[in-house]
């Protein structure tokens, strides 16, 4: 019985049923927010549709347009019109691209996954790298260096970043395409997997530049409280070299910090894929949603939101989950105080 | 086998305008160790016992100013000594469970020390397993975390770990701080054990009768100031065997010598 699951963190299947609630709860209050956001705004779906058009259609077609998407209907109704649909499986239909919801973002996620999981697992690595590198001797050259590195692209907008890049390697030295995810004119099917990487990079290290600051910050910080901490004494005490403090205590205490950031990122690097994709015209999913969100394209922008919403849930579910992992002091059950 | 020669520690600090000030915190002090047996150092918190010890390891604040000499079995005890012997030739337990790593297993962290004091990957082990079980410690205790392990059982694993090695000088700070009699007890009859076997036990504590009864000799510190060493056994009576008013005023103030609190003591 359901019943008989206790809904607590203590329990293993508590703690992914609590989980999943609190999941759907926030997909739901997303959902609601967006929802109520886009008819605040000021874009009017059937303009934004007709585009050049608006000139030669009078009201009454207008009204026409509107009855037959239903936006002659209340707000609520809207809203419970779309979610009913939604739960049966089906998210809508993009007027924009002309395809169902589903199947847009299934393309446009395709090219950005590549994108985003490239970026996250790189500033991941190089952040934690860098943190360990800049942490272990507190105001040596290596880490001033580091750090300045740091707090510089912590205050760098990415999109400044990567109209920078553009100019600097697409315009000025010539070595990176200037935009799209191929070469202009040639089919997807037939863009081969090293043109493929060649239109990725920019974009990937526009990306990867914004979560490394943030990763490189706190991992220093975590760093360096622990190269004084009681901990560290003692490992001197018993003759360990700076090196090996830095390793075995150090990173092994940096990278609970480190993955709480990594996952909780996961929100930003949207938000960064969302400008960078822009700038460069990458076609991802980033890209789709300022499409979207210019053209009143309310399905397709709701449905973006909400697998945004969820990827950054579940990241943080995961974080969680990593912690017990990583430290034994956060895991419960049959763990009492040996005598 | 150790020789503290005029030993001092400041601490220096940046007053009003970047002037600087040393504040002395410890000494100057004499004092000598011998192979076999256990000094006590005992004296309030403030004192400066904790400086002392870490003095011996180089491992002080980095504002500390140290003056004096250390002398280990009559060589100069300076940085670069310190760093090459330590956990080799000697070893510190220290005063708390925070000082292990709350995220490695203590058997892990046994083995690690095994390898500081320049033990082989392989042998890491099987020397970390006997260590432990020295002290009674056996594998339930090596597979746990510090969290889960009780305070003299930490204290155990840290006396393994101080014990893995060759050391022959063991600086225990604070050993049986927190601990109920028995585990006090336990943990003191280790240290009296390591000198027998030949090694220089350092024992700093506040707990004056709790060393009486392991150590040979006692030494009392007072803000910073060695106020008298004395054999254990001076320590008795209404303590007619102790030179400075302070250590008779000390050993008079323990409840089972009569609570006596003279007015002159100071």
């Amino acid at each position: 019985m359901a019943l008989d699951v206790r809904l607590s963190a203590d329990h293993p299947g508590g703690f992914v049923l609590l989980r999943l609630l609190r999941l759907v709860l926030v997909l739901l209050a997303v959902a609601i927010i967006a929802f109520a956001l886009l008819k605040a705004s000021p874009i009017d779906p059937v303009d934004a549709y007709l585009g050049a058009d608006i000139a030669r259609v009078g009201p009454d077609q207008r009204a026409a347009i509107a009855e037959r998407w239903g936006l002659d209907q209340p707000a609520p109704v809207q809203f419970t019109r779309w979610l009913s649909q939604l739960l049966s499986g089906d998210p809508g239909f993009s007027r924009l691209y002309n395809a169902p919801v589903a199947e847009v973002i299934a393309e446009r996620a395709g090219a950005s996954f590549l994108l985003m999981a490239l970026a996250w697992a790189l500033s991941g690595v190089v952040g934690f790298g860098l943190g360990i590198l800049a942490g272990a001797r507190e105001n040596s050259l290596v880490d001033r260096i580091i750090r300045t590195y740091a707090y510089g692209l912590a205050g760098t907008p990415t999109f400044w970043i990567a109209m920078v890049m553009l100019m600097v390697f697409s315009v000025g030295l010539g070595v990176t395409p200037v935009c799209c995810a191929g070469p202009i004119g040639v089919p997807p099917a037939d863009v081969t997997l090293l043109e493929r990487l060649h239109h990725l990079v920019l974009p990937l290290i526009a990306l990867t530049l914004l979560g490394v600051a943030q990763i490189t910050l706190h991992t220093r910080a975590k760093m360096v409280e622990i190269m004084s901490s009681e901990i560290a004494l003692y490992a001197r005490a018993q003759g360990a070299s700076r090196a090996d403090i830095a390793l075995r205590h150090g990173a092994r205490n940096a990278a609970l910090p480190a993955i709480t950031m990594l996952f909780a990122s996961l929100g930003e690097l949207f938000g960064g894929a969302v400008l960078a994709e822009q700038v460069f015209a990458y076609p991802g999913l980033g890209q789709a949603t300022i499409a979207a969100g210019l053209g009143g394209d309310v399905p397709l922008l709701l449905a973006i939101t909400l697998v945004a919403a969820a990827l950054v849930s579940v990241g943080n579910a995961i974080a969680d989950l990593l912690y017990r992992l990583v430290d034994p002091r956060m895991r419960r059950g049959p763990h009492e105080v040996l005598q | 086998m150790l020789e503290i020669t005029d030993l001092s520690i400041a601490f220096r600090r940046y007053g009003p305008l970047l002037t600087r000030r040393e504040t002395r915190m410890l000494g100057p002090l004499e004092l000598t160790l011998s192979r076999g047996e256990v000094l006590a150092v005992v004296g309030a918190s403030g004192a400066g016992k904790s400086l002392l010890a870490h003095a011996i390891f180089g491992v002080l604040p980095g504002n500390a100013v140290v003056s004096g000499a250390l002398r280990l079995d009559g060589t100069p005890l300076d940085a670069a000594r310190q760093a090459a012997l330590c956990g080799r030739l000697m070893a510190l337990v220290p005063q708390s469970i925070t000082h292990l790593d709350p995220l490695v297993r203590a058997g892990r962290q046994v083995g690690w020390a095994a390898g500081r004091s320049g033990h082989a990957r392989r042998a890491r082990h099987g020397l970390a397993r006997d260590a432990l079980a020295r002290f009674g410690l056996g594998p339930d205790a090596a597979r746990a975390y510090p969290h889960a392990l009780s305070g003299g059982m930490a204290r155990r694993v840290m006396l393994a770990m101080a014990s893995v090695g060759s050391a022959d000088l063991i600086v225990a700070d604070e050993p049986t701080n927190g601990l109920d009699p028995e585990n006090a007890g336990r943990v003191l009859d280790h240290l009296r054990s390591l000198a027998d076997r030949g090694r220089a036990v350092m024992m700093i504590t506040h707990d004056l009768t709790g060393a009486l009864g392991h150590a040979d000799r006692v030494a009392i510190l007072r803000e910073g100031q060695l106020v008298e060493i004395a054999p254990a056994t001076a320590f008795r009576g209404a303590g007619e065997g102790l030179a400075s008013p302070y250590a008779r005023a000390l050993w008079q103030a323990l409840p089972a010598n009569g609570f006596l609190v003279p007015v002159a003591a100071s």
